[in-house]
């Protein structure tokens, strides 16, 4: 079947693979560590007794979800150097716009965590004469992020398959990169099927880790 | 963002009110067809994975694990640029020159195929969600493996996987924007277009999401509404998401 295909191009070109790796690395590493702590904020206010707080947050992270992430892409790649008022380089306005939309994701998960712990714990801890901060940090944190960190951690394998859609506007990640290649050389079998052997093995591997952590820790 | 010239009526200009308009349509016409593909297709895969077949559970496992560490983007590629390359000559010749709407229906089958893979993991939850003793209860009563499925645990699994199947069916919608990367002109790519041809970025991508805003909306409604219908009576509802 694979008659006539030549694979020594990938190393041919591995340097050129391995530069677009890298920035597939960074982004999902900045995107995730930012999209980490937007999302908790998000969470906190979510859970606030502010009323109005809550729902603003609330509307922002549905919001984001009924959007295509392609379309999110453009609207940061056009609008972030817009609002700056200079131009800004491709990486810095794709990275907002994974952090923003990512935290809607995270601050979910992280929120789902939190609440499922049960109401009557609280209870159990404030009866013992714990004061709010002390019950939030010995009682429902503990559990809650036991529950949130193997969901959390397969919504960041599902980030790092998602960076590859920078495609669309031109960053040389790891697929943008071998999509050159493919197109210069006229090889798009066998550079693509790299892609996806490499992204494979990575996100099954990663996954089986994250179930055996699951198991390992479940409550 | 001063100095910004605001130019809605564009959006009712032609051609860029008839991009708009085939663009939404094809987003909505790629979302529902790949479905019909993905529903059917990921319900057998989900329900193969739950049989004491050993064949069947690894052939369903095999097929997720493949579908769901992979990309959607390069799974676009490889149905677009790579799969017309590995079939038999005349097949390949067949999907290159004379199959009709190449993108388009590309771009359905490798959704369709994708969702499939999320559906099955959605079915073989809701069906392992029920107490192993019910499927004994019913193999105890007579029924054959097939009956059990057929009264016993599809009608009660399906119920239950209402709110993870529509922000699944939610995806797919979502997803469609990726068939730009192989030139069909769904609504992203349409908002793309008119801010090539106009600059009227902020118009075009508003009109875009307020779209996907209203189809999600919509979606979510009717879904709750479905799932207040059909719920067992004495089962709490989740509520859609």
């Amino acid at each position: 079947m694979f008659a006539g295909f030549d694979f020594g191009i990938l190393w041919l070109n591995a340097p050129f693979l391995w530069n677009g790796m890298l920035l597939t690395l960074q982004l999902t590493l900045l995107a995730v560590g930012g999209g980490l702590l937007l999302g908790i904020v998000l969470a906190i206010a979510r859970l606030s007794s502010i009323k109005s707080l809550a729902w603003l947050v609330e509307a922002y992270v549905n919001f984001l979800r009924s959007m295509p992430l392609i379309l999110v892409i453009f609207w940061f790649y056009t609008l972030v150097p817009k609002l700056i008022g200079r131009p800004v380089s491709g990486f810095y306005s794709v990275l907002i716009a994974f952090v923003m939309f990512e935290a809607a994701y995270y601050s979910e998960i992280i929120r789902a965590g939190i609440s499922s712990v049960r109401r009557n714990q609280i209870a159990a801890a404030m009866a013992l004469g714990l004061t709010n901060l002390q019950s939030m940090r010995y009682v429902v944190l503990p559990q809650a992020v036991r529950n949130m960190i193997p969901v959390l951690l397969t919504q960041s394998i599902i980030m790092l398959q998602d960076t590859s859609l920078v495609y669309v506007v031109g960053l040389r990640d790891f697929l943008t990169s071998a999509d050159i290649v493919a197109s210069r050389d006229n090889r798009p079998t066998e550079l693509y099927l790299f892609v996806a052997i490499v992204f494979l093995v990575i996100c099954f591997s990663a996954s089986r880790l994250v179930n055996r952590l699951r198991r390992r820790y479940a409550l | 963002m001063g100095g910004y010239n605001w130019n809605w009526p564009i959006l009712f200009k032609e051609p860029y009110f008839t991009w708009i308009v085939t663009g939404f349509g094809k987003t909505i016409l790629i979302a529902v067809l790949a479905w019909a593909i993905a529903f059917p297709l990921g319900s057998a895969i989900g329900i193969a994975r739950t049989t004491d077949n050993g064949a069947l559970r690894l052939g369903g496992t095999v097929y997720v694990e493949i579908f769901r560490n992979v990309p959607l983007l390069v799974q676009m590629f490889l149905w677009y640029f790579v799969v017309p390359e590995l079939l038999p000559a005349d097949w390949g010749h067949w999907v290159k020159r004379d199959m009709p709407y190449p993108q388009f229906l590309t771009a359905v089958i490798c959704l369709g195929l994708y969702t499939a893979s999320r559906v099955a993991e959605q079915v073989r939850s809701g069906i392992e969600a029920i107490p192993r003793g019910q499927r004994n209860a019913g193999l105890a009563m007579g029924l054959t493996s097939l009956q059990v499925y057929r009264y016993v645990l599809i009608p009660v699994a399906y119920r239950t996987i209402i709110p993870p199947l529509t922000s699944d069916f939610l995806g797919v919608f979502k997803n469609s924007s990726l068939a730009l990367t192989i030139g069909v002109l769904e609504l992203t790519s349409q908002a793309r277009q008119i801010e090539e041809y106009t600059f009227a970025a902020f118009e075009a991508f508003t009109v875009a999401t307020v779209l996907y805003c209203m189809v999600t909306g919509i979606v979510i409604l009717a879904m709750r509404m479905l799932e207040r219908r059909t719920r067992i009576a004495g089962t709490i509802a989740v509520g859609a998401q």
